[in-house]
């Protein structure tokens, strides 16, 4: 495992939107925060299409929701706390409501911000986002999806929220791999049992089915990038199949990807469903690996949680 | 001003009122209120200011128009039908689940409408998008927006006026509604945003402060923003809510709510005496 690439999911962003600035309808917006979340790549190559906005992210989703008016697509940046709570309401009525063609740049997502504490860590974004009609919801999972998901972003007529991390996190795709809104991938095969990771918690899902490999358990891990619309089909799919779910996301049991799977099995194929997430708490200041074991956001969790739904699964 | 252009805008005005009422009349709901201290202001811009065409509402060079305090969507639903964006005889099915006017604007649902509006504060910052777009694709259309009083008690109409001032969008014009009236009281009762004109020069506009309901004054104003070069105008319009229907007039509780069957009556007979006076 020496060889494994580890990069932030918030650099490949700065790179994609860097690609990106060719394009003569690409604006990118920041709220003071572009050495963050990046966004410095692009406004290093293209300072006349980089908007600095200032401390006011509420204006901000304003003024995209103004600028896609005219025509640009805009990508507008700050932390997942501010973007997604702070401007909630503006990216709810200004952007959602009337389907603008803003995109969403959200970094320093979950726990794993770390030293900065609990009012930095958002946990709740994947909740707010995904009650807002009209919103698409990436949480990728390494740096080659979340390049691939900001382009695809680009393309996508209408918004989407996108989830960036701080932290490096280890490379689970191939540079061959291909990203497609709205589909699930399967990464490993498994009849047992399944886990449904999103986000840094992809790698840690991988290095659990081999823990539970060992075990004699043959567990099945999908990736599900796009919280919303999610991919209810490799989901149906992987019930029949495995007939239990394990969910494992940095992001609050409450709302997100956990949630948004039992809301896509109840009604179509109920099996037990066990969700890995930060416990409706608050986090607190840390460096980011030792918060993550903290909170329980690991493969030993995960291989736990498994347990738990093949038991509940064989009652 | 020539005396017909001015005679021309005052019977529009009238309409736009009546439309005001019979939209508000027909919902059983709405803001009559601050819908008639407008009437004047939005005649203006989209029969003398504004350069739009009914028969092409998207077209990429038209001026923009952004009704921050959107809950007065009937004045701007009145002055767009007389336009002839839609059928006058839609102000009817004003805030009906099937209708193309919802309570707030809609710019998915209504022809004319260039953004969607409702929770205050966040039309301005709206509007200064727009007027960004405008120079960064080096158009030459203008951008306008109509804020309440009360409205500015929103932090974020702040936070559009620091980034419109530091981009000089000389291109935006905000006119504020002065009405002195809000939902719980006046202005000054409920949380005091005096005072306005020097507060939006603090942050780098040109203030321009006026009746808004004299036609003289407001194209004066409009002309003054066009010439003034480096800063955006504020045009501080001072009405009188309720206006042009007496007994609505001043009248706090007239914000949001519709006439009943009689008062409906009155208010019509009140107007359409004002149409025929303009036009003896």
């Amino acid at each position: 495992m020496a060889d494994v690439i580890k990069c932030a999911t918030r650099d490949a962003y700065g790179n994609a939107l860097k690609e990106l600035g060719t394009r003569d309808d690409i604006l990118v917006l920041d709220a003071d925060l572009a050495k963050a979340t990046k966004t410095i790549a692009f406004k290093k190559e293209f300072p006349d299409k980089f908007i600095d906005c200032g401390i006011a992210e509420g204006n901000m989703m304003g003024i995209a929701a103004g600028l896609a008016t005219t025509g640009y697509t805009v990508f507008a940046s700050s932390f997942a706390m501010f973007a997604a709570g702070r401007a909630f309401e503006q990216v709810r009525n200004s952007i959602a409501y009337p389907n603008l063609n803003v995109k969403i740049g959200a970094t320093h997502a979950g726990i794993s911000v770390g030293e900065d504490g609990a009012s930095h860590q958002c946990c709740e974004d994947i909740a707010l986002m995904r009650s807002i009609p009209n919103m698409v919801i990436i949480n990728p999972a390494d740096d080659v999806e979340a390049k691939q998901a900001v382009i695809a972003a680009a393309e996508h007529d209408g918004p989407v929220y996108m989830r960036f991390g701080r932290l490096a996190v280890s490379r689970v795709n191939a540079e061959d791999y291909k990203f497609e809104i709205g589909k699930g991938v399967t990464l490993r095969d498994g009849q047992d049992v399944t886990i449904v990771a999103s986000g840094l918690m992809v790698a840690e899902a991988l290095e659990a089915a081999d823990k539970l490999a060992e075990e004699g358990i043959d567990a099945r891990v999908i990736n599900i990038h796009t919280i919303k619309p999610i991919d209810k089909e490799i989901l149906v799919k992987a019930a029949k199949e495995t007939g239990a779910i394990v969910t494992a996301e940095e992001h609050s049991v409450i709302g997100g990807l956990g949630g948004a799977v039992c809301e896509a099995l109840c009604e179509e194929y109920p099996v037990p469903v066990i969700r890995l997430g930060v416990n409706d708490t608050f986090g607190k200041s840390g460096p980011a690996l030792e918060l993550l074991k903290i909170y329980g956001l690991d493969a030993e969790n995960i291989v736990a949680k498994a347990k738990i739904a093949l038991a509940a699964k064989n009652k | 001003m020539e005396e017909k252009k001015k005679l021309e805008l005052k019977k529009l005005a009238v309409q736009v009122r009546k439309g005001v009422i019979e939209g508000t009349y027909n919902a059983k709901s709405g803001h009559p209120g601050g819908s008639l201290s407008i009437a004047e202001i939005i005649t203006y811009l989209y029969f003398a200011e504004m350069k739009v065409d009914p028969e092409k509402p998207d077209c990429e060079n038209r001026d923009r128009f952004v009704l921050s305090k959107g809950h007065t969507a009937p004045a701007l639903y009145a002055a767009l039908a007389l336009k002839g964006f839609f059928p006058a005889e839609l102000i009817k099915t004003l805030r009906k689940p099937d209708s193309i006017l919802q309570g707030h604007p809609s710019m998915r649902y209504t022809p004319g409408v260039d953004m969607s509006t409702g929770s205050l504060g966040q039309g301005i910052s709206a509007a200064v998008g727009m007027a960004l777009g405008g120079k960064l694709k080096d158009k030459d259309f203008r951008v306008y927006t109509v804020l309440g009083d009360g409205e500015i008690e929103e932090g974020q109409v702040w936070e559009a006026a620091m980034f419109a001032g530091n981009r000089k969008l000389d291109n935006l014009v905000a006119i504020v509604d002065y009405n002195k009236l809000q939902i719980d009281g006046t202005i000054d009762e409920v949380n005091s945003p005096y005072p306005i004109k020097e507060k939006f020069e603090a942050f780098g506009w040109n203030v321009i402060e006026i009746c808004g309901h004299c036609f003289c004054e407001i194209e004066e104003a409009f002309e003054k923003a066009k010439k003034c070069k480096g800063k955006p105008t504020c045009i501080v319009a001072e009405t009188v809510k309720g206006k042009g229907v007496s007994f609505m007039e001043n009248q706090c509780d007239w914000h949001g709510t519709a006439p009943k069957a009689e008062q409906y009556e009155q208010a019509m007979a009140e107007l359409d005496a004002a149409l025929a006076e303009l036009e003896a």
